[in-house]
């Protein structure tokens, strides 16, 4: 290994990668490709087909390019689409079958897979390049009811489910990366909450990139049925490469008549070297409905990682008396780019929505808010108010905001407040003169910055997302 | 305790500082007083590490040269700087700050970090010597806080992290009477025969209840008069121009 090489693994805590034995598909994005990944993982007909049709959709498609950050040309056609560890195609019974070298990364990650877990009241679907691997604490949800499983197998055993609710959120044909992930998706997690459940412990899973040249594509889908609520947390950390990788997962959240869903995410993708060679693309595509009455939907996202994040969970107030809400902060260094936000569509009446974003640039990054608060004519006293924050460090960066507004009833409000401030010189010494060093200063100021948004992030999270936010920016300042 | 010989500072190509000695010895409180733009906020700064200034002369704490210190060593060294103005972080809870900055310390000078209770009560114990509300501790750093709760905050931060020198930067600005006593007072219940004060100040109200050993006037970057608690007297009575 190269001293170079060394220094980068250093910079980048997570950046290892595990020598496991890949099952891979064909070369290339193909109906061929799309029939052997339906294939292996033994999908029934109507699957397949769902498939092939979003293929057929993604041909007459463009790729967008409206986005901030650009981006080299993508060859779909260099990627590989299907990846699986080896062992896991042997359906491991216990943690003890599994490949002792990936339950060795996990413990790198420090993903507790072990009784841990049940002391942190965690339930983990880990998923591991494509495949879920493990998946604990079923026993204890599935005496409430509550389904939380890989997508493959609710394809299996939950399929009407499956049929209902796949694709009503995030149509098939509705944009290209959405409608790749439609064709190709590999793997993911489903959760039924059953009507007047609370779900017990948060849920959550863990995703990682591993196998090279694999484009990653993640399909989550969450069912909160009437009165019930549940809280999902979702973490990401990746490997360290020098090749670009495509991150394009749909996430589909329903809530029907008074349910609630809090969805949290702290994304750690390789965010690419010093000097902006490698990295990850995370193009997702998230997506709420609110279709019952009284219902919730709140999102909470710490992004900190990817050469490239373009994003906006989205929730679409359809019942009455609906709220939706978008907790963000979005910290770019180095060479890194964001381009995020989130999309309230008010459909119902008195719908309620609250965007606070925090951005963050340092480096040469260059940060973009760009949200879209569309209230509908029949959305009579709905509301909305939206804050966004940037914040700059250093001369090279940059920070956007571009609120879209569209306000169709006359009984209805929005409320739209922003802010760009530069981390102020003398509050860092003002901290240096109370003994605290250059990184403890940034660390303090940030997460203070960024407060509204962390403490909405479940306990266990939010001391992880504070360690990440100072990570992020070490050696930004001074 | 505090060496200073020749201290010249420029900023901006400003030479505020042209000269300026100093000796202070550990028990002593010396107030430095003179009119505006005398560099009497400089001297401040530059013993507490500011960045921005263009430093000639030598500085000896305790024997050790503090150019070559960076800030936060001098203040994890004992150098205490309470700000004339002190700043606003928003969304950072005092009481945390105020931990964080006591573990920085005391990490550095070898001792055992505290836990958050051990905290809380040795906070609550000193808020309450200055008549400090313990809500106050809850706000965030300052954000809110009247010209009257920084500068006591100043006082209470002083008195958490125990310095060797203490550099009161014009901490009676703004502040009405009962505040000012407060402030004094803290000051004084502080003082013993092993620290040291700095105190910068236009007026001799504060000097009141801070009895003083030295008094120095700053005059255009230079110590030009120096004299017992009775100089600040005096100069109340005719002002700076008869000496300067």
């Amino acid at each position: 290994m190269k001293t170079e090489d060394l220094k980068n693994i250093k910079d980048y805590k997570y950046g290892f990668t595990t020598d496991v034995e890949n099952i891979r598909s064909p070369k290339g994005l193909s109906e061929e490709t799309i029939k052997f990944i339906s294939k292996i993982k033994n999908e029934p007909k109507w699957m397949l087909e769902w498939r092939l049709k979003a293929f057929n959709r993604l041909k007459v498609l463009k790729e967008p390019n409206w986005q901030k950050p650009k981006y080299p040309k993508i060859n779909y056609q260099d990627l590989y689409y299907y990846s699986a560890p080896k062992s896991a195609s042997e359906k491991p019974k216990s943690l003890d079958e599994i490949d002792p070298k990936i339950l060795e990364t996990y413990k790198k990650l420090g993903i507790p897979l072990d009784e841990q877990k049940r002391l942190n009241g965690i339930a983990v679907d880990a998923v591991f390049d494509s495949v879920s691997v493990a998946t604990t604490f079923k026993d204890e949800l599935t005496k409430k009811g509550i389904i939380f499983c890989s997508i493959s197998e609710a394809i299996q055993k939950h399929p009407d489910l499956v049929k209902k609710y796949l694709g009503s959120v995030i149509p098939i044909s509705d944009h290209y990366f959405a409608t790749l992930n439609s064709a190709v998706f590999t793997d993911g997690s489903f959760v039924y909450i059953p009507p007047n459940t609370k779900c017990p412990m948060e849920l959550s899973t863990y995703f990682r990139i591993n196998a090279s040249e694999t484009g990653q594509f993640e399909r989550t889908l969450i069912i909160a049925d009437k009165g019930s609520y549940v809280s999902y947390l979702e973490g990401c950390t990746a490997p360290m490469r020098d090749e670009n990788q495509l991150h394009a997962a749909n996430v589909e959240l329903v809530a029907l008549d008074d349910a609630e869903i809090k969805y949290s995410t702290v994304q750690n993708w390789y965010p690419g070297d010093e000097k902006g060679v490698g990295g990850i693309y995370n193009f997702v595509t998230k997506r709420g409905a609110c279709r019952g009455k009284n219902s919730k939907i709140s999102w909470t996202q710490v992004e900190t990682g990817s050469a490239i994040t373009w994003k906006y969970p989205s929730c679409i107030l359809q019942g009455d008396n609906s709220i939706g809400e978008f907790y963000s902060i979005a910290i770019t260094n180095n060479f890194q780019k964001a381009d995020t936000g989130t999309k309230m569509i008010h459909l119902g009446k008195n719908t309620k929505s609250k965007i606070i974003s925090k951005g963050i640039s340092a480096g040469n990054a260059d940060n973009m808010y760009r949200g879209l608060v569309e209230i509908k004519n029949k959305a009579i006293n709905s509301r909305n108010y939206t804050q966004c924050d940037s914040l700059l460090m250093g001369n090279k960066c940059g920070a956007h905001t571009i609120p879209y507004i569209k306000n169709n009833n006359a009984t209805s409000t929005i409320e739209h407040e922003a802010t760009t401030t530069k981390i102020n010189e003398d509050q860092l010494y003002y901290c240096n003169q109370r003994g605290l060093d250059q990184e403890e200063a940034v660390s303090l100021i940030v997460n203070g910055f960024c407060k509204e948004v962390l403490q909405q992030l479940p306990m266990e999270f939010a001391v992880e997302a504070q360690k990440l936010v100072a990570i992020s920016l070490e050696g930004s300042v001074g | 305790m505090l060496n200073i010989k020749n201290l010249q500072a420029t900023i901006d190509n400003k030479h505020i500082l042209k000269g300026l000695n100093l000796n202070i010895k550990p028990g002593e409180v010396h107030a430095i007083m003179g009119p505006n733009g005398s560099g009497k906020s400089t001297l401040a700064n530059v013993l507490s590490g500011k960045n921005g200034y263009e430093i000639k002369g030598d500085i000896k704490y305790n024997g050790e040269s503090l150019s070559e210190l960076s800030t936060e060593e001098r203040a994890q060294k004992g150098i205490f700087l309470a700000f004339q103005y002190p700043l606003e972080i928003p969304g950072v809870n005092t009481n945390n700050f105020l931990r964080t900055s006591l573990n920085s310390v005391r990490k550095a000078q070898g001792e055992k970090e505290l836990d958050a209770l051990t905290f809380l009560k040795l906070i609550k114990e000193k808020a309450s010597e200055l008549g400090i509300d313990e809500k106050f501790l809850s706000r965030q750093l300052n954000v809110g806080f009247s010209g009257g709760e920084k500068k006591k905050n100043e006082i209470l931060q002083m008195k958490l992290l125990q310095p060797k020198l203490s550099i009161l930067d014009e901490t009676d600005s703004g502040l009405d009477i009962d505040a000012l006593r407060i402030v004094a007072d803290g000051v004084n219940s502080y003082k013993s025969k092993k620290n040291a004060f700095l105190i910068i100040t236009h007026y001799q109200r504060l000097l009141d209840y801070i009895k003083p050993d030295y008094v120095h006037v700053l005059s255009d970057g230079k110590i030009i008069k120096t004299g017992n608690a009775d100089l600040g007297i005096q100069l109340e009575k005719t002002g700076y121009s008869k000496i300067v």
